[in-house]
């Protein structure tokens, strides 16, 4: 048995909540509004990091791209569309089947797992493209969990990663806003208290041997949506390499 | 389901078929199906109209590779004159006041505009033409959409496009209302061959039964008339032997060509307002005549539906490059937003204008010409009747600029 970063309470809350994965007027609304905000965050990233041409639709093509808390598979599908080989995991086998399920009637090929970080990294899998959106606030072991993501990427590989700040404004948008108010997201998904601020994160990427290349705001306005901004206050994505 | 391409659009008119073009600049697949035999639509008898094409709209067919086929083929407009019939005081938009010295647009038979494109589409590795054939069954569902056609094929996309024509069938299946007027008028078009050079310029003469327009065409003794008649004179004017016929035509020009003569058989069109409550649906987005159409006083049909085909690149040029489906409700919320705002502001415009000069009477007659003086000395107004003429108002997307998406 190996070890897992798998929190197994937060595993189960994303259990329950899997049939909504792509509902996308239901809970999992603002997933589907910031997900092309993310996605252009993770284009502008690749296609300067593997010297991609911009006119090119399948800019991922060729690449080993892996997904993790890939939930129903709201951004694995895209990677997959741009043409990369895409590996996605989540803890929450509900999501996975849904996920599965999706990806067969979209026939896209996507290898999902219900599996952790660790567990791949034992595999000696590696990769091109990691994404790790909205994981490392939910995950029990922070340092542990880094260190795999280390070792999952390929040396010349880029990293993306996106989280919530720990700022009260954070605090007051995400869980007295977004989960209490408006009910955006279920009640419990976030623990203020395990949110990174983006110097925390970067010293810690820095203890796993990665070097964060750059970060960004992703701010909301409720005239123009999600958009990448200067604003880290609330959530922020970033992109890292091997130091 | 695995789709076959990325898009399907009914309809290879000049909307449908510039659609695909746009959209195949940034490698989107599309099948464009039409019930016509394409070919037999560029002979000379099959569409004797003519169209403007706003300068905006010129940069987006330049961009699509096409000015090399349609350059020669195209009479640039550098003015045009507005008047209350053959009154002196006129409204006077000129191009030249311009710094680029761009024409205003250009004026081109519609068959020319057809060869173009569909040369073009028939060059393009990014689409397919199923022509002459049909969609049989359309059904568009969770996954995608599935369309068998009449000749046995079936075709899978994300994204339905309608460019299906001012009836459209497919927007009538998705229960998309549309809110339409007729003007009881019609619009008999024809070509007149003239004496005196038209110098570029067009002209729009407004009376009570309508505007006329005489549109400069190649070479410089031919134009393009659009009169429009009441409903109820269409069938007579259209009988009148062809003395009488120019006579007609001759009154209401007041001689300012020479001598002019009939050069095509005239046929006409009648004219209507009608505009979709909405332009999106499941899987599905309407563009040109399906989503739009107006009174063509002002020249904007064709530009209006054109543009719908360049916003429509961005949209799907931007999803297609961020890996989405291309039938996301996102994708679909953006092109509605866009365009609904853009095609409103103008067809609202265009129809005030033509009820504007549709009031018969003295005061009215009165009010138009100290209106149309009094536009002509406000530079600001003036200019945006003339960037909206140059179909340069608005969010312009890319092909509009002459840049790809």
């Amino acid at each position: 048995m190996t070890t897992t970063t798998i929190d197994p309470a937060q595993a189960r809350l994303f259990d329950s909540i899997a049939h909504e994965w792509w509902n996308a007027h239901g809970s999992s609304a603002p997933l589907h509004k910031v997900n092309p905000v993310r996605l252009a965050f993770v284009r502008e990233q690749a296609l300067a990091h593997f010297r991609r041409d911009s006119r090119d639709r399948a800019w991922l093509a060729g690449l080993d791209v892996l997904d993790i808390g890939c939930g129903g598979g709201i951004l694995a599908e895209p990677l997959a569309r741009l043409g990369g080989r895409v590996t996605a995991i989540d803890a929450a086998a509900e999501a996975i089947a849904v996920a599965k399920a999706h990806a067969a009637e979209s026939s896209l090929e996507i290898d999902y797992r219900q599996s952790s970080v660790e567990a791949l990294a034992e595999e000696g899998r590696r990769f091109d493209l990691i994404t790790c959106m909205e994981v490392v606030e939910h995950v029990a072991d922070v340092p542990v969990f880094l260190r795999g993501i280390a070792s999952l990427l390929k040396p010349a590989g880029l990293l993306v990663f996106s989280t919530p700040n720990r700022t009260a404004l954070s605090y007051g948008t995400l869980i007295v806003g977004a989960e209490w108010v408006l009910r955006f997201i279920p009640r419990g998904t976030h623990d203020w208290n395990k949110f990174l601020t983006p110097e925390e994160l970067t010293t810690a990427l820095e203890s796993a041997g990665l070097k964060v290349t750059e970060t960004r705001g992703i701010g909301f306005r409720p005239s123009r949506g999600f958009e990448l901004s200067d604003d880290r206050r609330i959530n922020y994505i970033g992109a890292a390499v091997h130091a | 389901m695995r789709h076959t391409h990325d898009t399907i659009i009914i309809g290879g008119g000049l909307v449908g078929m510039t659609t695909a073009l746009a959209l195949a600049a940034s490698g989107i697949r599309s099948a464009v199906i039409d019930s016509a035999d394409l070919d037999a639509t560029l002979a000379a008898g099959f569409d004797g109209r003519a169209s403007a094409i706003a300068s905006a709209t010129w940069r987006m067919l330049a961009a699509l590779g096409l000015d090399a086929e349609l350059e020669a083929k195209g009479c640039p407009i550098r003015e045009i004159r507005v008047t209350d019939g053959l009154s002196p005081l006129h409204l006077h938009f000129d191009g030249t006041g311009d710094a680029s010295g761009e024409p205003l647009g250009y004026m081109f038979e519609n068959r020319h505009l057809r060869m173009a494109l569909v040369a073009a589409g028939a060059a393009s590795p990014h689409i397919e033409v199923y022509a002459p054939d049909a969609a049989a069954t359309i059904e568009r569902a969770e996954a995608g959409v599935t369309v068998r056609l009449a000749s046995g094929g079936t075709l899978t996309a994300p994204l339905l496009i309608a460019a299906d024509g001012r009836r459209s069938k497919i927007r009538e299946d998705a229960g998309i209302r549309i809110a339409a007027w007729s003007y009881h008028q019609t619009a008999i078009v024809g070509m007149i061959e003239h004496e005196v050079p038209h110098g570029n310029v067009a002209f729009e003469l407004f009376y009570p039964a309508g505007p006329f327009a005489v549109l400069p065409m190649l070479p410089g003794t031919r134009s393009a008339i659009v009169w429009t008649v009441s409903e109820r004179d269409a069938a007579a004017t259209l009988a009148l032997p062809e003395r009488a016929f120019v006579a007609e035509i001759d009154k209401r020009m007041g001689g300012f060509l020479g001598n002019i003569r009939l050069a095509a058989k005239p046929s006409s069109f009648p004219l209507g307002f009608h505009h979709a409550e909405r332009y999106t649906d499941r899987r599905l987005i309407l563009v040109g005549d399906s989503a739009h159409g107006m009174h063509p006083i002002a020249g904007q049909g064709l530009n209006l539906g054109l543009r719908d085909s360049a916003a429509l690149a961005d949209v799907l040029a931007e999803a297609v490059r961020l890996g989405l489906d291309l039938g996301d409700p996102q994708v679909l919320a953006r092109y509605q937003r866009w365009r609904g705002f853009d095609s409103m502001s103008v067809m609202g415009a265009t129809d005030v204008l033509n009820k504007l000069f549709a009031i018969p009477g003295r005061p009215a007659a009165t009010i138009r010409r100290l209106g149309l003086a009094g536009v002509h000395r406000l530079p600001p107004l003036k200019r945006f009747f003339m960037a909206e003429a140059r179909g340069a108002s608005g969010d312009l997307p890319s092909l509009l600029r002459g840049d790809l998406p």
